[in-house]
């Protein structure tokens, strides 16, 4: 007889609801490569919560047979941090877009990332609002010429990394919809992370914003705009070809690895490094000045916000004993009336 | 004084001073707001019922934390009415008013009675003083003006640097002492045993000790004044009143709803989860519920309004008692989850401590103008039970009822209260354990329909089962689409919507079957009915009382459950010739009743920031009679 838990698969995180994605949208990558990390974690069908907010990928939970809560536009970080005040024993997931998370939920996901609550918030960045049918979006590039910015958008996008690390984020990383073993990967590192997890995922709108990331999902040319991240390893790409390298004005440069630069002059990943710098200046490494990093920027350990709540609950209990109403009421001072 | 029942020959109280007994005193403290007026009316509080008076207070303080000193902007007052009987106000008029300076005088003498007792601290009157009082000329000197009162002008902080002496504290540290000077004074003047406040000092300023021997000083220096003075020639006598028999304590409102939340929780062994942005006045909710985390009290200061809502709406999925708390500015931030909650139907509750509006309005003071926000404040068609409590006690027994109909119903409940029962206080009768209403709450832990559970599948009160996060088998998605009856799918089927929209209102309507009947003090038809709710309760029960005995035909009922309303409402409204409705705010109760039973009610409104006084209520009513 074996007290293991039952052995899970894919398709039974698979919901009986019909999915209403564009054909080929890049959620369907991001879902099945969610339904394929789940039951790799040793947790319960149960065990698992789905908030999200308003917008294509918030659809999300509906999707997924878990408990979930498709909730209002923003709004996912705030009702995930109850859910999981509530019940710090849910593994607490976020599916939120770049107009749901940087726009209209920019404060949630501002706090929820610096008090470090066990939430995994998985971005799904398209450059576009396409529920809306085609706006510019928070991280559109500027000059974006969309249906609200027909001559072209004038606003300065958002960085979600470089938000998330401000925020002091314990976890960031960066994946694409279509690099499907990546994407796994990293959605298992931040399944495994205690405190919030931010990821954000390159996702593709074929209808509103086709081929915004075709410089990194290409086979023709991303091993020269991608460079992956692997902790204690340097960072090289183009084949082997090329690397990073930082100059005398601590700055990033591209090298080429032709025999007078060595792989030992390049930058090494350190993701645990507990100064937040290395990580920031990875994260402005922006196509195409650069090839763009793609894997853990930064994984450290700090307590999380849930744990801390409810240590505070049992210490209170620990300090005056269980709450007790008869001596509730009779704090301070009293009178009898006979 | 109200009233004046006997006065005995001349009792030797010091050399000289004469006792009265009288029924009911109003006392106020006035001054700037770094006066300590709040922390000495709060301590005569104390005092008055711990003795035995019932009390009722009205706590009044300007919003700015320190405006320049000195100023009318800055002034800050504390009224409290005590009494040898039950009484419902903290009083319309002054018997006695206490004023640290100018500005104070300037504020605050209009309230004061003629024939009544004024106090000032003389010191405080120079012309710098006077002048940001905007007085002409020192007002202590314009004898037309005080010719009214009994006027004492007593140098109080030249006495209060005395009576500290040799202590090594600065002067303006001494000069802090004065609030205590002055309560010393009061409490002879009205016969307070000072030991609740003498031990209240002794345990605040532990620490530091040549501050606590400083207030005591100052309290017996202005205690003595009284006793020995000659300025000082009666002193007053209140006995205890007859309250109904049991053990008392005094609570503000927002220490009540935050027991009663406590109380809820506890009766039905859930956890309380509270989440909450600070926002005047109804932050010491958070303040007293972060205290009692030994409660199994889980409290969330949140980053704005919206996501204590958002948070209060996840908790309550996750399976808690979840609550939020703010007045009506937060209130209409919220409103976007309120509906998210409303239409997922999830028990909660939404508490607005109101205050004045619109917008930033008045934050310190009170109102009684979100009804209809709470009514009719979210898109779409959205109904929401409401609550409202009458007193400061009662905010402990309405917020239970509140929480009771949210848990039965599965559905978000929004509980009022105002600024003047928030902060007011009353004596309130501890509860007995047996007097604890028992507080159900049911978690789906199978399946309910064919194996699969059916999160919208409905009982005999329309209400669906609350299946948590965490229980095996029960895995099912809500959100803020309109859902298929039954199973909770997305559904965009109109005919669905239309049977769902009516279903939800449908369910809240049925919540008159669960309330109790209206109550009506007083005959049950008449010439006129009275028809009040939230924290006028005090102000509408004297007056229709007063007229009562004057023979009028005059019944009140005071609303507790205004959605939906007690069902015999519009039975008991047809037996009466005319119906008032006094509200502080432009007629909004009056609004609903007249579009639920069509009757041409009359209303009474006052929006000051202010309760009602007593003999406005009266003279309202009489106009009608």
């Amino acid at each position: 007889m074996s007290t293991d838990l039952p052995v899970l698969s894919p398709k039974d995180f698979a919901s009986d609801q019909e999915i209403r994605w564009c054909p080929r949208c890049g959620d369907y990558s991001i879902l099945a490569q969610m339904k394929k990390v789940l039951p790799t974690l040793g947790i319960p069908k149960e065990k698992f919560v789905f908030v999200s907010g308003i917008g294509c990928s918030s659809r999300f939970p509906y999707y997924m047979d878990t408990y979930g809560f498709h909730s209002i536009h923003g709004r996912a970080p705030a009702i995930a941090t109850g859910i999981k005040l509530a019940q710090p024993g849910q593994q607490v997931w976020v599916i939120t877009g770049d107009g749901d998370a940087l726009s209209i939920g920019g404060n949630h996901l501002m706090h929820a990332i610096r008090r470090n609550v066990d939430l995994k918030i998985i971005l799904f960045n398209n450059q576009i609002y396409g529920l809306t049918k085609g706006q510019y979006s928070p991280t559109s590039p500027t000059g974006k010429r969309t249906k609200s910015t027909p001559m072209g958008s004038v606003d300065h996008p958002l960085n979600p990394l470089s938000v998330a690390l401000g925020s002091e984020a314990t976890f960031v990383a960066r994946s694409v919809d279509v690099d499907i073993r990546h994407l796994t990967s990293v959605l298992e590192r931040a399944a495994h992370h205690k405190g919030t997890a931010f990821v954000e995922v390159y996702q593709d709108c074929n209808v509103f914003n086709s081929g915004a990331f075709s410089f990194a999902t290409d086979k023709k040319v991303k091993q020269d705009n991608i460079v992956y991240l692997e902790h204690g390893k340097p960072l090289t790409f183009a084949n082997g070809k090329k690397g990073i390298r930082v100059n005398e004005g601590s700055r990033p440069e591209i090298v080429d690895l032709d025999g007078s630069v060595q792989e030992d002059d390049l930058l090494f990943h350190d993701e645990k490094v507990a100064e937040p710098s290395l990580a920031f200046m990875l994260a402005r490494m922006r196509y195409p000045e650069f090839p763009e990093p793609m894997g853990i920027f930064r994984a450290i350990e700090k307590p999380t916000y849930d744990e801390e709540v409810n240590q505070q609950v049992e210490d209170a209990i620990a300090e005056k004993g269980e709450g007790d109403l008869e001596k509730l009421f009779n704090r301070g001072d009293t009178w009898e009336v006979k | 004084m109200s009233s004046t029942v006997d006065v005995p020959e001349a009792e030797q109280q010091g050399e000289g001073k004469k006792k009265e007994t009288v029924e009911t005193v109003v006392v106020r403290f006035c001054g700037d707001s770094g006066d300590g007026m709040q922390l000495v009316g709060t301590q005569m509080t104390n005092v008055s019922a711990v003795y035995g008076n019932d009390v009722s207070t009205l706590p009044d303080f300007p919003a700015e934390i320190r405006a320049p000193a000195g100023t009318l902007a800055g002034v800050s007052g504390y009224q409290l009415c005590f009494s040898n009987h039950d009484i419902f106000t903290p009083g319309d008029a002054v018997d006695t008013l206490v004023s640290m300076n100018p500005a104070a005088l300037k504020t605050n003498i209009a309230d004061l009675k003629r024939g009544g007792t004024l106090i000032v601290n003389e010191d405080a009157f120079d012309k710098s003083n006077v002048a940001k009082a905007t007085y002409e000329s020192n007002p202590l000197d314009d004898e037309d003006m005080l010719q009214p009162y009994r006027v004492h002008k007593v140098p109080m902080t030249r006495l209060t640097r005395d009576a500290v002496e040799g202590l090594g504290l600065s002067v303006r540290e001494a000069d802090r002492c004065k609030n205590f000077f002055a309560l010393g004074l009061i409490y002879w003047l009205y016969e307070r045993d000072a030991t609740p406040t003498e031990e209240w000092v002794k345990a605040k300023f532990a620490k530091k000790p040549e501050i606590q021997e400083a207030n005591l000083r100052a309290l017996r220096a202005g205690y003595n004044f009284g006793f020995s003075t000659e300025s000082f020639t009666v002193h007053y006598h209140v006995e205890p009143a007859q309250l109904p028999p049991g053990k008392y304590r005094k609570l503000t409102g927002n220490e009540a709803t935050a027991l009663g939340l406590i109380t809820a929780a506890k009766l039905a062994d859930r956890g309380l989860f509270y989440a909450g942005y600070p926002i005047t006045p109804a932050s010491d909710i958070l303040h007293e519920l972060s205290a009692h985390k030994n409660f199994s009290v889980k409290t969330f200061q949140a980053e704005d309004e919206i996501a204590a809502m958002s948070a209060a709406v996840g908790a309550a999925y996750a399976g808690q008692l979840s609550v939020t708390a703010s007045s009506g500015p937060g209130i209409c931030l919220k409103g976007e989850a309120m509906g998210l909650g409303m239409i997922t139907e999830l028990p909660m509750i939404i508490v607005n401590v109101q205050r004045g509006g619109p917008s930033t309005g008045l934050p310190t003071k009170t109102e009684q103008a979100d009804l209809l926000l709470s009514m009719f404040g979210r898109n779409g068609e959205s109904p929401l039970p409401i609550v409202a409590a009458q007193s400061p006690g009662d905010c402990f027994h309405a917020v239970q009822d509140a929480m009771n109909i949210a848990v039965n119903f599965m559905v978000p409940v929004v509980f009022l209260t105002d600024g003047y029962i928030a902060n007011g206080a009353e004596p309130w009768r501890i509860p007995t354990q047996e007097e604890l209403k028992p507080i159900e709450v049911t978690h789906q832990t199978e399946a309910n329909g064919d194996g699969e559970y059916l999160p919208y599948k409905r009982d005999e009160k329309l209400s669906r089962p609350w299946a948590v996060p965490g229980t095996p088998g029960l895995e099912h998605r809500v959100g803020g689409i309109e859902k298929a009856d039954v199973t909770g799918h997305v559904s965009y089927d109109p005919d669905n919507h239309e049977y769902m929209v009516k279903l939800r209102a449908r369910k809240v309507a049925e919540i008159e079957n669960f309330i109790p009947d209206q109550e009506v003090d007083g005959p049950d038809s008449g010439d006129v009915l009275v028809i009040s709710w939230g924290g006028t309760y005090g102000a509408v029960r004297t007056a229709a009382r007063e007229l009562q005995s004057a023979g009028k035909s005059v019944s009140h009922a005071h609303l507790r459950f205004l959605n939906p309303f007690p069902k015999n409402l519009g039975d008991i409204i047809s037996r009466f010739k005319q119906v008032l409705v006094p509200e502080l705010n432009m007629g909004q109760l009056r609004m609903l009743l007249r579009d639920r039973y069509l009757v041409d009610a009359k209303g009474l409104n006052k929006i000051k920031g202010k309760p009602f006084l007593v003999s406005e209520v009266v003279e309202a009513i009489e106009k009608m009679l």
